[in-house]
C-alpha cells in the first residue's frame, strides 16, 4: 500500500506542483493519475520512488516513509516504465531488460534467462533479444520498457504515461496487454495519463487532478461518472455530454444503446 | 622518388618516432579533457570558465610554449616529452568543449530513465553518460589526430626528431622531394590513424550506426580547425 500524508511539493521556482494531496493506493490494484498538464500527476508518481522530493507530508510505502530509504535502493526495488520506453540505445534488448537485475548482482547468466522469459511475458519474440532498441518499432520498445519494468518482481510498477508516444493501433494493443497481464501478476500500479478513456479503461482507481496539484476526486470510473465530485469532474470525464451519455432506443423490437449524438454504442443485453 | 627509395629507412624510423610523439598526446589529452569536459557538463557555473581556459591555450604560440615549458616541466627544450606535454595542451584545447558537447548531447530522458530504475551516480557515468557520450567524443578525437600529427612536425625546429626534421633538413639542403615526402608521410599518417580511430570506435560502440549527416559534420569539424 503506498499513502501520501499531506504531500506538497513547491519547485524552487514557486510553482507549486502538488499541494495537501492525502491519498492511499491500494496494492494489487491499477491506481491510474490523469489530469492535463501541470496538474502534477508526474510529480506524484515520482515522489513514490524518490525522483521528486516533497517539500511537505510523508510518503509511505507498507507504512515506511521513502525518505528514510536510500534513493538507489528504492529504486532498484521499483518497477519504471516511462514515455518512450527511456530504453538504453547502446544495450542490447536483453540487457535492457537485465538490467537492474544486473545493478543489484544478481549472475549475467541467470539474469538472461530470467529476461528471456519476460520477453515471452510480455507478448515479444524472443529472436528480439539481440537487437539493440533502435532496431525495434515503437511499440516492441515500449513491451520492452514494460519487461524491464518487471525485471525484479516488484510489487509496485510506476507508469508515466507509458503509451503516450505510439500510434492509436498499437496503444490499444499495449493497453490489453497491461490489463491481461496485471489479471496475471497483480501489481500495485500506479499509471499517469492525460488521456480519461485510457484511465478508465486501466484504472480500478482512478484519480482526477486539477491545475495546482488538486485531487478533484478518487474513485472507481463507475462512481466518478454516476457521482462527479463537481464541475470540473464532469466537465472533465465529459460526464454530460458526447459518447458518455447513453440512450436506449428501440430498433425492429432489439433495444440499441445511442450516446448523445445518435450513434450507435451496443445493444442492451437481455 | 629517387630520394625516397635511397632515404626509405630514415623516412620509416621518423614515422614511427612520429607516432611515439603523437600517440601519446592524443590518448593524454582525451584521457585529461573527459572529467573536465564532464565538469563543464555537469556544473553550469563551470562551463565559461573551463571552456575559455582551455580554449586559451590554443591562442599560445606553439613556439613560445616550446621554449617556455621546460621552465615548469624541468626538461631540456630538446626532449621529446617537452613536446609531448605540448601538444598534449594543444589536444586539450582542441577536444574538451567537444567532451562537454558530448555529455550533453546524452538524451536526458535516458539518463532520467537510468536514474529512475537505480542507477547511483558512479555506475550512471560509467555505464550510461559515457558510452552514449562516444559518438561526439570519436569526432572530437578525431580533430585531436589530424591536428596533433600535424602539429608534432614543429618540434623539428626545436630539436626533436619527427617527421617535420624532414622539412628543415629538406630546406637547409635544399632537397625539394625530401620537403613533399615529409608532407605526404604527415599527412598520410593523420588520415591513417584516423580511420584506426574510428575502426576502433565502431568496436567498442557497436550499437552505433553512423549516420551520414553526423559524418559530414565530424567532417566540417576537421576543415575548420584545419582553416584556422
Amino acid at each position: 500500500m503506498i499513502e501520501f500524508r499531506g504531500v506538497s511539493k513547491r519547485f524552487p521556482d514557486g510553482t507549486l506542483a502538488v499541494s495537501d494531496v492525502d491519498i492511499v493506493i491500494p496494492p494489487r490494484k491499477t491506481t491510474v493519475l490523469v489530469g492535463s498538464s501541470g496538474s502534477g500527476k508526474t510529480t506524484l508518481l515520482r515522489m513514490i520512488n524518490r525522483m521528486v522530493d516533497p517539500t511537505g507530508g510523508q510518503v509511505l510505502i507498507d507504512g515506511t516513509d521513502v525518505a528514510t530509504v536510500d534513493p538507489v535502493v528504492l529504486r532498484r526495488g521499483i518497477g519504471y516504465v516511462m514515455q518512450n520506453s527511456g530504453l538504453l540505445p547502446h544495450r542490447k534488448v536483453i540487457d535492457n531488460v537485465a538490467t537492474v537485475p544486473l545493478l543489484r548482482g544478481v549472475r549475467k547468466r541467470e539474469a538472461h534467462a530470467r529476461a528471456l522469459e519476460l520477453l515471452d511475458t510480455v507478448g515479444l519474440d524472443r529472436s528480439l533479444a539481440d537487437k539493440y532498441p533502435s532496431q525495434l518499432s515503437g511499440g516492441q520498445q515500449q513491451r520492452v520498457g514494460v519487461a524491464r519494468g518487471l525485471a525484479v518482481d516488484p510489487n509496485i510498477l510506476l507508469m508515466d504515461e507509458p503509451f503516450g508516444a505510439v500510434d492509436p493501433i498499437v496503444r490499444s494493443e499495449l493497453q490489453q496487454e497491461l490489463l491481461r497481464l496485471q489479471g496475471e501478476l497483480g501489481k500495485t500500479v500506479v499509471f499517469v495519463t492525460h488521456d480519461i478513456d485510457e484511465a478508465f479503461l486501466l484504472g480500478d482507481q482512478v484519480v482526477i487532478m486539477q491545475q495546482g496539484g488538486h485531487i478533484s476526486q478518487a474513485a472507481s470510473p463507475a462512481e466518478i461518472l454516476a457521482n462527479p465530485a463537481d464541475d470540473f469532474v464532469a466537465d472533465f470525464v465529459g460526464a454530460n455530454r458526447g459518447k458518455r451519455v447513453l440512450h436506449v432506443t428501440e430498433v425492429d423490437g432489439r433495444r440499441v444503446v445511442v450516446d448523445d449524438d445518435g450513434r450507435a454504442a451496443g445493444v442492451l443485453a437481455s | 622518388m629517387k630520394w625516397l627509395w635511397s632515404n626509405l629507412d630514415l623516412v620509416g624510423e621518423l614515422t614511427l618516432v612520429h607516432l611515439a610523439l603523437s600517440v601519446p598526446a592524443i590518448i593524454l589529452s582525451f584521457v585529461i579533457s573527459v572529467p573536465i569536459g564532464w565538469v563543464a557538463h555537469r556544473y553550469r557555473w563551470s562551463r565559461g570558465v573551463l571552456l575559455s581556459l582551455c580554449g586559451l591555450l590554443y591562442a599560445i604560440p606553439s613556439l613560445a610554449l616550446l621554449i617556455a615549458l621546460p621552465i615548469f616541466t624541468g626538461q631540456r627544450t630538446t626532449s621529446p616529452i617537452n613536446l609531448v606535454v605540448a601538444l598534449t595542451l594543444y589536444g586539450i584545447a582542441v577536444i574538451v568543449r567537444t567532451a562537454a558537447d558530448a555529455f550533453d548531447a546524452v538524451e536526458p530522458d535516458v539518463r532520467q530513465s537510468a536514474t529512475a530504475i537505480g542507477y547511483a551516480s558512479f555506475s550512471r557515468f560509467w555505464g550510461v553518460e559515457l558510452p552514449l557520450a562516444g559518438p561526439v567524443l570519436l569526432s572530437g578525437i578525431r580533430v585531436v589526430i589530424v591536428s596533433t600529427v600535424s602539429l608534432a612536425t614543429i618540434g623539428a625546429v626545436t630539436g626533436v626528431q619527427s617527421l617535420g626534421s624532414l622539412f628543415t633538413d629538406g630546406l637547409q639542403r635544399g632537397i625539394q622531394a625530401e620537403i613533399i615526402t615529409g608532407i605526404v608521410v604527415t599527412m598520410a599518417l593523420a588520415i591513417g590513424l584516423d580511420w584506426a580511430s574510428v575502426a576502433i570506435g565502431r568496436l567498442v560502440m557497436p550499437w552505433w550506426r553512423p549516420s551520414r549527416a553526423q559524418r559530414r559534420r565530424s567532417l566540417e569539424r576537421v576543415e575548420q580547425v584545419d582553416a584556422s
